[in-house]
């Protein structure tokens, strides 16, 4: 199947208009970037709908755009969990109790947080974790893009490698977090404008929802699922078995619902950074909330179009096929790919390739706009140049820093891009390597939050132990069918999942079960280190209850909660 | 600081004006539009995305003063 679209002059005119204003932005906001903190910390001045948007369009980079039309065509529906009870639970929780901790503290990231609240070690341990992480997974994206360009647009490597990096280089390096912030909330504009027009014919060419769900019914029951496997949720989640993502409902609620979204969406500073840019106190609560409610609607944009995709590949008048791997099977991450090239004639389609090109470039520029952050406060100034006290000088000093830690940033990115196109199997490994670390931190910032009693030594251990216990079972266990070592088993493989899915929930469910426990025991045969009065502001029992009485009642976070709460039960019944 | 209501009514605007000119201009072009199952995608999306982008212009900053002062 040929991947390769024909552009038109008038898909290279849209592409152009939009590098022009990402660039622009950034330009338009150089001015404002006076010290370190209006560059790293976006001066604490973001309205709440900029942020609140930027906070998922963080997470909505074209690797997860591909990956979740993919998963769509494999998974069917179920995919949505991964929108509504893997991501809203952990997002309201975050607003409601979460976010005045992180904003109240005055820490200028997750790391500084462990610091006020544990210790220097503990920061230490999870800022160098993250710096490293942070730009190999910049650098990943980067070679996907570039990647895609060659295959898609047919475009030259090396080329599309250094001028994505150029154009993320360029907009951050003039206006920082700001500037990554503002883009990502154009770019989240984008992808709603650029693939809707794909989502609507899809959707026409199969006969809507209930001609899609007709069309599905022979198809998936020649699988051996039930006929309405693929356009529900919950339905067939009685036993892993019943369901294509092979998770059982108790699997879904504790790995999903749980561990991995808790860990994911209240603790990664990529994440969190965005909510600690907002101008107050309020605002930064309605961060994840105002973030929330498109974000359950997206599947419709992205998941729905890849079901509806299964059913133009069982039908061979449609003359609709993925692309095949060297082992001959389909790569499904080219599913949102083939169905552009599929619908859109030209004009549209350059805003469906523009959609594409923002979101991977906004990936690098978060990544690279939290490294730089991590980098210079927790990194820089902790062990390398304190601060001298002068603050005039310092705020210069730091600002220089900052800079040139993008400039760094990207560099490396650049070569981690080229080290993942030798080994194309990095990537998978760093997304688990990832999952490792998010877990355990989780349950060292959730125990600091909402137990005075938890310790310093308490919180490292648990941390450093968390990460290894999820390597070593990742180590002894294997997903069904794996031909490499990235899956797991090299250590020898003790026990064999059905499916990826269930072997990454439960290295997340064990690395996070460790962490609580070690952290409890430890915490409680060790002497406090820190006293009542210091924990103000930093755990839950020692901090005065904050009181919305002052603000309208349609802009308190509880209020919010409520609204997304209905929200997600509706779409959840209607999609039962 | 700058309204991002601003660039991206902007931006937005430029895009369905681009759009809507170029749909257009190929109405009636049968060949182009088979893909798209012989909607004029263009004409559509170019007007909404227009749309969109004036009513971001209309409520950002800069025009709310320039209004004022008229």
């Amino acid at each position: 199947m040929d991947t390769k679209f024909a552009l038109h002059g008038i898909d290279y005119l849209i592409m152009i208009v939009y590098f022009v204003f990402v660039l622009g932005i950034g330009w338009a906001l150089k001015k404002y970037m006076k010290n370190a903190a209006a560059f790293l910390e976006a001066g604490r001045s973001i309205p709440a709908w900029v942020a609140g948007l930027a906070f998922i369009s963080t997470n909505l980079g074209a690797l997860e755009v591909m990956g979740m039309t993919g998963s769509g065509l494999k998974y069917g529906m179920l995919t949505a969990h991964f929108y509504w009870i893997g991501a809203i639970p952990a997002m309201v929780f975050l607003a409601l109790f979460m976010m005045r901790f992180y904003y109240g503290s005055k820490a200028r990231s997750v790391p500084e947080y462990l610091k006020l609240r544990f210790d220097e070690k503990t920061r230490g341990l999870n800022a160098i974790l993250f710096a490293v992480m942070t730009v190999l997974a910049s650098g990943i994206s980067m070679y996907a893009l570039a990647l895609l360009l060659e295959n898609v647009l047919g475009w030259n490597f090396n080329v599309s490698l250094f001028a994505s990096a150029a154009i993320v280089l360029g907009y951050t390096y003039l206006g920082g977090l700001s500037s990554a912030i503002y883009n990502e909330v154009l770019q989240f504009f984008i992808i709603v404008i650029g693939l809707l027009p794909m989502a609507f014919l899809v959707m026409k060419d199969v006969g809507g929802w209930s001609g899609m769900q007709a069309s599905l019914a022979p198809i998936v029951e020649s699988k051996g699922f039930a006929a309405d496997a693929w356009t529900t949720t919950w339905k067939y989640t009685g036993t892993g078995s019943a369901n294509p993502l092979g998770v059982a409902w108790y699997g879904i609620f504790v790995g999903l619902g749980f561990v991995l979204s808790f860990g994911y969406w209240c603790t990664n500073f990529l994440i969190v950074q965005r909510a600690m840019a907002a101008e107050s106190m309020t605002a930064a609560r309605k961060v994840p909330l105002i973030g929330a409610i498109p974000k359950m609607f997206i599947p419709f944009l992205i998941i729905v179009p890849g079901i509806a995709a299964l059913v133009l590949l069982n039908d061979p008048l449609k003359g609709f096929a993925l692309p095949l791997n060297d082992a001959g099977q389909p790569i499904y991450d080219y599913t949102i790919i083939m169905l552009l090239k599929q619908y859109l004639p030209a004009g549209v389609l350059g805003l469906g390739v523009t959609a594409l090109l923002a979101s991977f470039m906004s990936g690098m520029a978060g990544n690279v706009s939290a490294f730089n952050t991590v980098w210079t406060y927790d990194i820089y100034q902790s062990y390398i140049r304190p601060s001298t006290g002068n603050k005039e000088a310092d705020d210069k000093h730091y600002l220089k820093v900052g800079k040139m830690a993008t400039i760094v940033g990207v560099i490396v990115s650049i070569a981690a891009a080229y080290i993942a196109s030798k080994f194309g199997n990095i990537m998978d490994f760093l997304q688990t390597i990832f999952s490792m670390i998010n877990a355990p931190l989780f349950a060292v910032i959730f125990l600091g939050m909402f137990w005075k009693r938890s310790t310093g030594n308490a919180a490292f251990t648990g941390l450093l132990a968390g990460f290894l216990v999820a390597l070593v079972h990742h180590g002894l266990t294997q997903p069904e069918g794996a031909t490499t070592l990235v899956k797991g088993g090299w250590l020898g493989v003790v026990h064999t999942y059905p499916v990826e899915m269930a072997q990454n929930f439960w290295t997340a469910i064990i690395a996070f079960t460790v962490a609580t426990l070690l952290m409890v025991i430890i915490s409680l045969l060790s002497k406090r280190t820190k006293s009542d009065a210091e924990l103000d502001g930093l755990v839950y029992s020692m901090t005065k209850k904050l009181d919305d009485s002052g603000v309208v009642w349609y802009n308190r976070p509880w209020f919010l909660a409520l609204i997304v709460g209905i929200i997600m039960i509706v779409l959840s019944i209607l999609f039962w | 600081m700058l309204d991002i209501r601003f660039p991206i009514g902007l931006m937005f605007s430029i895009f369905g004006l681009i759009i809507t000119v170029y749909g257009l201009a190929t109405i009636g072009d049968d060949a182009m539009y088979a893909r798209s199952l012989n909607v004029n995608v263009n004409l559509i999306s170019g007007v909404c995305t227009l749309l969109f982008g004036l009513i971001m212009l209309f409520f950002s900053e800069p025009v709310k003063k320039l209004m004022k002062r008229k």
